[in-house]
């Protein structure tokens, strides 16, 4: 479970320097009272001027501040909409190794752009220390002061404080080990070629998604608590032993078969990248190093990937709730006011199945509407919610959703906190896909039996462990060919797309040796093998 | 307080390098796409972007994923009128759009469209262009070029009269008499100060002795000053003038051709395509260029474009004759130094027997002393005896280049071969 997180595993010591440096942050409290209402309402015209943003600014960092959100240092930048296009191909962030797929990236998304099929984000902001918002020449006032509510205080609060993020990225360091990496990569392609670098990449890339440490390693202990535990464990042997025990016979030839042939690695891999790294017998340094960026960069988007419906709903839920806020306080005119709920509107809008725009669901809507449904349910419950959430209902709207913002990953969230009401409201009906049934099956819909089905179904579909297949590193012959056995265990008999094997193609190239790949299925046979040999990848 | 940081200006284009990377990665399939646009474009927008398709399957970046199969479960929002239980048919066509998990859906099945993105025109040429470069070129620009143009480059401590920049040295001089007298000013002001004090106590011989003292230090003093130069030569500055070359910038083709009875309207095309080559390659080294049109076939004459790919003639060929027009328009119109002169020559190679050692003989004593560069291609396979003579001609000339092309997807390829970078080729 996500929230008993044990912090004496961390890699690094649990001193007040924790986290690089991130101070755990006391929790969101009941809002302070509001020092002084405005004389007047802040400036509405459509055109920001840096004036005006900075006013706006103002206040919302006073009204985030009465909630106790607790954020990075902000930093806003302007930016054109050419320069969002560049920061969308390069995933986002600022600075990054050159790579052709970023390339096509921008192409499609300029494309899309020019011919008017898809508008650009109005933001986007970067999990760094301080917390780089971009905010679009093109926006009007009205929708800068939604942006800058909704990322520099809803994201970058989100940033600092959930758990993954406070885990897996280092915030104060990200731009400058990208700047590293850039440089790095750009050094290769001098010194050994565009193209090699270029297949290294390639390689790397199709492993991403494998590249990540999905646990901490517990830390690495010094010599003398490891003296201190061998000592500790001798005298707890010697307290155990059992005379009796001694006198029955050995088993024969047992010793034998334990020596034979060491596994190689001792347990399956689930980072495939990093076993690539540390063990792939034909790679140079400057390979291995580059190996080291992409699943460094992997690693650092993991809570991203983790975090969607967390991380927007919970930045929609503040921009709504700081807006409406400052707009009860007197600080908004009616007509920003109105502008920003349009947009929020939009932003919320969830399409039903079989409409042209669906495309599954919004996790902006979805996440949006369980905060404002926890706020909902510490406030005023219902009997239905006090039989579903004892513990929330008349607590603290603030703590609790503190809480929840903290300590979960989206899986675990929608777990926890999918209430009956928000089922209903978004009407979700499961379906069952089984491919030894001639039909489709309606599995639950939102009704009194079908509440608990629904809400396991909808934290299983994000969760990435399900999502992505299962492979791992299962051996290595180290005796014979060096070739690398991967392992893909099925889920539910769900099988392996045609694409593994080109895949497996990047694998052979990167370990240098034969490569197989075995899919498990459920009762333990295998199903399928794929193989590659690296002289015809 | 935080500051709102500006970046509009901090220049776009960041992701330049990643395209770059992205053309790199699909040149073959870019410069397919070009070819088949230049053999199907006409000669006036041949300089244009153009969409380049390339397969879905070729971009891809594969990744593991899930495929069809399976037992699976999706959650969906929006039920209108299902109840637990329900049995739905599965819908046909892969279902792809269906899925929340969008990575799958585009890999699986349909959505085999290709990628289009459109090529600027800039890119365009430079893949035409690609491993082309101006024959000669670096001889031109650098080493051989004509005309050189003077700009001031600031000032310098030595140059003619005329030069001399008199603010400059004056100030100079200024800075100078000031550094160079100021110890000796201040030590005359203060034994001036002395013996203004000195003169207004009652005199004794002593101090009387002392006066004197003073009086003859202050003459010393006065004459070190007046020594001074008010004008020394290293004062003295001068506007500095550097001379640069400037590459020629215009330059003139030549193009022509034999519209005898056996060139057909499929050879003419082919001969134009050849040209239009060659102009754009011209264009993107010159910033005037100049065409002129010889068509020959007993006489030559000097036409505009429509007449020389349109109009026809017939009757025998005699090459010579558009040579000669050449060269003649070379004198009256082009001096040399400041043209550079290309000539293209197209001809099915049908010549008047006698005519084509003399033709040899103009290129070799006055055409080809005077341009840069001078390409011969013949639209037929079979070779005659213009042929022969040129290419012994053109084995020992390196500015002079023949080739044959006899379809119109050969005129490519022949192109670059006739200007593939110096030294690349052989």
């Amino acid at each position: 479970m996500s929230d008993t997180y044990d912090r004496r595993n961390h890699g690094r010591a649990a001193s007040p320097d924790e986290y690089g440096g991130r101070r755990p942050a006391p929790p969101l409290r009941a809002p302070l009272p509001l020092k002084e209402r405005p004389a007047s309402r802040l400036p509405a015209p459509s055109d920001w001027t840096f004036e005006l943003i900075e006013q706006y600014h103002d206040v919302i960092r006073a009204t985030a501040e009465r909630f106790g959100l607790d954020t990075y240092p902000n930093q806003l930048e302007i930016i054109t909409a050419e320069q969002m296009m560049d920061a969308y191909a390069s995933v986002g962030m600022p600075v990054n190794y050159r790579h052709w797929s970023y390339g096509k990236e921008f192409i499609a998304t300029e494309k899309n752009y020019r011919r008017g099929q898809m508008g650009l984000a109005y933001e986007i902001v970067i999990n760094s220390n301080p917390c780089i918002s971009y905010l679009m020449e093109e926006n009007t006032m009205a929708m800068q002061a939604l942006v800058i509510a909704h990322a520099a205080y809803g994201h970058n609060s989100f940033f600092k404080g959930n758990y993954l993020f406070r885990m897996w990225t280092d915030a104060s360091s990200i731009i400058d080990y990208l700047v590293y990496a850039k440089n790095y990569v750009a050094g290769c392609e001098e010194r050994y070629g565009i193209d090699a670098v270029e297949l290294l990449l390639d390689s790397c890339h199709a492993l991403m998604n494998y590249g990540v440490d999905r646990y901490r390693r517990p830390s690495k202990l010094s010599l003398t608590q490891e003296l201190a535990r061998a000592k500790d464990r001798e005298a707890y042997a010697q307290q155990q032993v059992n005379e009796l025990w001694r006198t029955l016979p050995r088993k024969p030839g047992r010793d034998e078969t334990e020596r034979e042939a060491p596994r190689f690695p001792a347990e399956p891999q689930e980072n495939l990248l990093y076993f690539i790294e540390k063990n792939a017998p034909l790679l140079e340094p400057w390979q291995r190093e580059i190996v080291r960026i992409v699943r460094k960069v992997a690693q650092y988007f993991y809570p991203q990937r983790q975090t969607q419906v967390m991380n927007e709903g919970w930045a929609t839920f503040w921009h709504h709730h700081l807006l409406n806020t400052m707009y009860d306080d007197g600080f908004l005119e009616d007509g920003i006011m109105i502008e920003c709920l349009k947009s929020h509107t939009n932003v919320v809008y969830q399409p039903p199945v079989g409409h042209p725009a669906y495309s599954g669901m919004n996790p902006y809507a979805l996440g949006f509407a369980m905060y404002t449904d926890i706020k909902r349910i510490c406030e005023a419950p219902t009997d239905e919610d006090r039989a579903w959430f004892p513990d929330m209902a008349g607590s603290s709207w603030l703590e609790t959703l503190d809480h929840a913002m903290r300590n979960f990953k989206d899986e675990s969230f929608i777990g926890q906190y999918l209430s009956p009401r928000v089922m209903r409201a978004f009407r979700l009906f499961a379906i069952t896909d089984d491919d030894t049934e001639p039909t489709l099956e309606v599995s639950a819909i939102h009704d009194e039996s079908g509440y608990r089905n629904l809400r396991e179904a909808m934290s299983r579909q994000y969760d990435l462990g399900s999502r992505e297949p299962n492979i791992q590193v299962w051996s290595v012959n180290t005796r014979g060919d060096r070739s690398l056995m991967l392992r893909h265990t099925q889920h539910n008999n769900r099988p392996l797309h045609d694409g593994a094997y080109e895949v497996l193609k990047h694998v052979a190239r990167l370990w240098g040796f034969p490569v197989h790949l075995e899919s498990i299925d459920g009762q333990g046979g295998v199903g399928r093998r794929w193989t590659v040999d690296p002289s015809t990848a | 307080m935080q500051q709102i940081i500006d970046r509009r200006l901090a220049g776009k284009n960041k992701s330049i390098g990643n395209r770059e990377r992205f053309l790199r990665r699909h040149k073959e399939q870019i410069r397919e796409a070009v070819r088949r646009a230049v053999e199907g474009r006409g000669i006036r927008d041949i300089a244009q972007g153009e969409d380049i398709h390339i397969p879905k399957r070729d971009i891809s970046e594969p990744v593991f994923g899930h495929g069809q199969g399976g037992k699976r479960e999706m959650v969906h929002p929006g039920n209108k009128d299902f109840v637990q239980g329900d049995r739905i048919e599965r819908p046909q066509g892969g279902g792809g759009g269906r899925g929340s998990s969008s990575g799958q859906a585009s890999d699986s099945g349909e959505g085999e469209d290709d990628f289009v993105f459109h090529l600027t025109k800039e890119e365009f040429m430079q893949v035409f262009f690609d491993d082309l470069a101006l024959p000669n070129l670096i001889r031109t620009t650098l080493a051989e070029t004509p005309e050189y143009k003077t700009h001031r480059a600031g000032f310098s401590s030595d140059g003619t009269p005329n030069n001399l920049h008199v603010v400059r040295s004056m100030r100079g001089a200024i800075g100078r008499r000031i550094a160079l007298g100021s110890e000796s000013r201040r030590e005359l002001h203060r034994l001036e100060a002395l013996l203004e004090d000195l003169r207004a106590q009652p005199g004794t011989p002593a101090r009387l002795h002392e006066i004197e003292q003073i009086e003859a230090d202050i003459a010393a003093l006065r004459a070190r000053i007046d020594r001074i130069p008010y004008l020394d030569p290293i004062d003295l500055r001068y506007r500095s003038r550097v001379r640069t070359p400037v590459p020629t910038a215009k330059a003139v083709m030549f193009c022509l051709m034999d519209v005898s009875g056996s060139m057909d309207e499929a050879r003419k095309d082919l001969a134009k395509r050849f040209f239009i080559l060659l102009y754009l390659f011209l264009t993107r080294h010159y910033e005037k260029i100049e065409i002129v049109f010889i068509r020959h076939h007993t006489q030559a004459q000097e036409v505009n474009e429509h007449d020389f790919f349109h109009a026809t003639e017939t009757g025998g060929t005699v090459v010579s004759s558009a040579l000669v027009l050449m060269e003649d328009i070379i004198q009256a119109r082009y001096p040399r130094g400041e043209w550079n002169i290309y000539g293209a020559q197209a001809s099915d190679g049908d010549n008047w027997h006698d005519d084509s050692p003399r033709c040899r003989e103009i290129l070799e004593q006055k055409i080809l002393p005077l341009v840069r560069y001078f390409a011969y291609i013949q639209v037929v396979e079979q070779e005659q005896n213009l042929w022969h003579e040129y290419s012994d001609l053109a084995a020992d000339t390196p500015n002079f280049a023949i080739r044959k092309a006899a379809e119109v997807d050969q005129i490519y390829p022949v192109f670059r071969d006739l200007f593939r970078k110096e030294g690349a080729a052989k």
